[in-house]
């Protein structure tokens, strides 16, 4: 699932960079067989815990979100309302939802999507029959030889 | 939330085929819902119905809580499966013409949706490509500030590249707020994003009826699929 995402983010990377802008992509940009308000929820969680969403920053309106996203402004709204139960936005009366000012939530949730990560990977090689030690070894020599990503979530080439 | 629309016992038939038989529903404010179902299985029946342009066999439609006549087809668009533009009019003048018979025409938003789907408005309707012809067709029903907008497959005739465009111009233009829509379609993967609810017909029945985000989490499926499978 997090792979669909990553592509997802980019295209709303967009949005939140310039506000509302006109884009005619090709296709949506979900992937339509799990429910579109948690895939929602997932991307800008991890905008928030990747960075490139600040704590107390505005999310984009509703109604902004659902026409860039080209989905029901009602399914953004059930996103933007599970984040507050979750404590990742807050709103306020009038002006709109924020990411929220509570550091230690936001690592939480950056911990908790990270083993979620760990989780899926271990997973697979686990399915393709890999063990414990070379695992550890894929993981080091991608490491050392790929592109990777620094613990500060800033992208290496 | 209030129901803009609501139908009760729905029934109508043609000679011996019930089209529709019994159909219970409501729609609210703000909600888009998908008509989904093969053909012949009663989706354009029941927009007709609902727009006023046949007559139950049976049953009760209500429109803001009046049945369909003059003052419900004052707040109800619908973009109809078949062409109804005369040919011989330039897409200018259809605009003025169309325009002339409903008090919600809003000239600002034809020419925003005129820009978008890049027609030539010096042309004549009759020699607009099939797709043009669609997407003009959606501009007049989309133009209106209407309470009710029933769209019958505004992706047909339309090429799978330029369906995101459709998708597009029904969110961009669409006042959610104060307004709902029913979208009638088989081409359901290309404009599934935009419902919240789905109604699936079978014969003129309701086969499967909810939430769209609701089905996805119970079948673990996109819409699509589940469509495919209910008609398998």
């Amino acid at each position: 699932m997090y792979c669909q995402i990553s592509t997802l983010i980019q295209y709303v990377a967009e949005i939140f960079k310039v506000g509302v802008i006109y884009i005619v992509t090709a296709r949506s940009v979900f992937d339509e067989s799990t429910p579109i308000y948690i895939q929602i929820m997932d991307m800008i969680k991890q905008r928030i815990c990747a960075g490139q969403l600040s704590m107390g920053d505005k999310l984009p309106s509703v109604r902004d979100m659902a026409i860039e996203l080209r989905v029901n402004p009602n399914t953004v709204q059930r996103a933007y309302q599970e984040l507050e139960r979750e404590e990742m936005v807050f709103t306020q009366r009038g002006m709109g939802t924020f990411v929220t000012k509570d550091k230690d939530k936001i690592d939480a949730v950056r911990q908790e999507l990270a083993s979620h990560l760990a989780q899926q990977f271990v997973d697979g090689m686990f399915g393709l029959g890999f063990a414990k030690e070379q695992i550890k070894y894929y993981v080091e020599t991608y490491l050392e030889n790929g592109h990777t990503t620094e613990p500060d979530g800033k992208e290496r080439r | 939330m209030d129901s803009i629309l609501e139908l009760e016992g729905l029934k109508k038939r043609y000679g011996s085929i019930w089209a529709l038989d019994g159909i219970d529903l409501k729609v609210g404010e703000g909600e888009v819902l998908g008509l989904l179902g093969p053909n012949g299985s009663g989706k354009t029946t029941m927009l007709k119905l609902i727009a006023g342009l046949a007559r139950p066999t049976d049953g009760r439609i209500l429109i803001n809580g009046q049945k369909p006549g003059p003052v419900s087809k004052a707040h109800t668009a619908i973009l109809p499966d078949v062409d109804h533009i005369y040919r011989w009019m330039t897409v200018r003048q259809a605009i003025d013409y169309v325009s002339s018979f409903y008090e919600d025409f809003d000239h600002d938003k034809a020419r925003r949706l005129i820009e978008l789907m890049n027609i030539e408005t010096d042309m004549k309707v009759g020699h607009l490509s099939r797709g043009m012809s669609e997407r003009f067709k959606l501009v007049l029903t989309m133009s209106r500030n209407a309470e009710l907008i029933l769209l019958d497959e505004p992706l047909g005739g339309i090429d799978p590249t330029s369906r995101d465009k459709i998708v597009y111009a029904i969110a961009t233009e669409y006042r959610w707020e104060h307004s709902a829509m029913i979208i009638a379609t088989h081409l359901v993967r290309d404009i599934e994003s935009l419902f919240d609810k789905v109604i699936f017909l079978k014969s003129g029945q309701i086969a499967l009826y909810g939430s769209a985000d609701e089905l996805r989490e119970k079948y673990n499926e996109s819409v699509e699929d589940i469509f495919k499978e209910v008609f398998a």
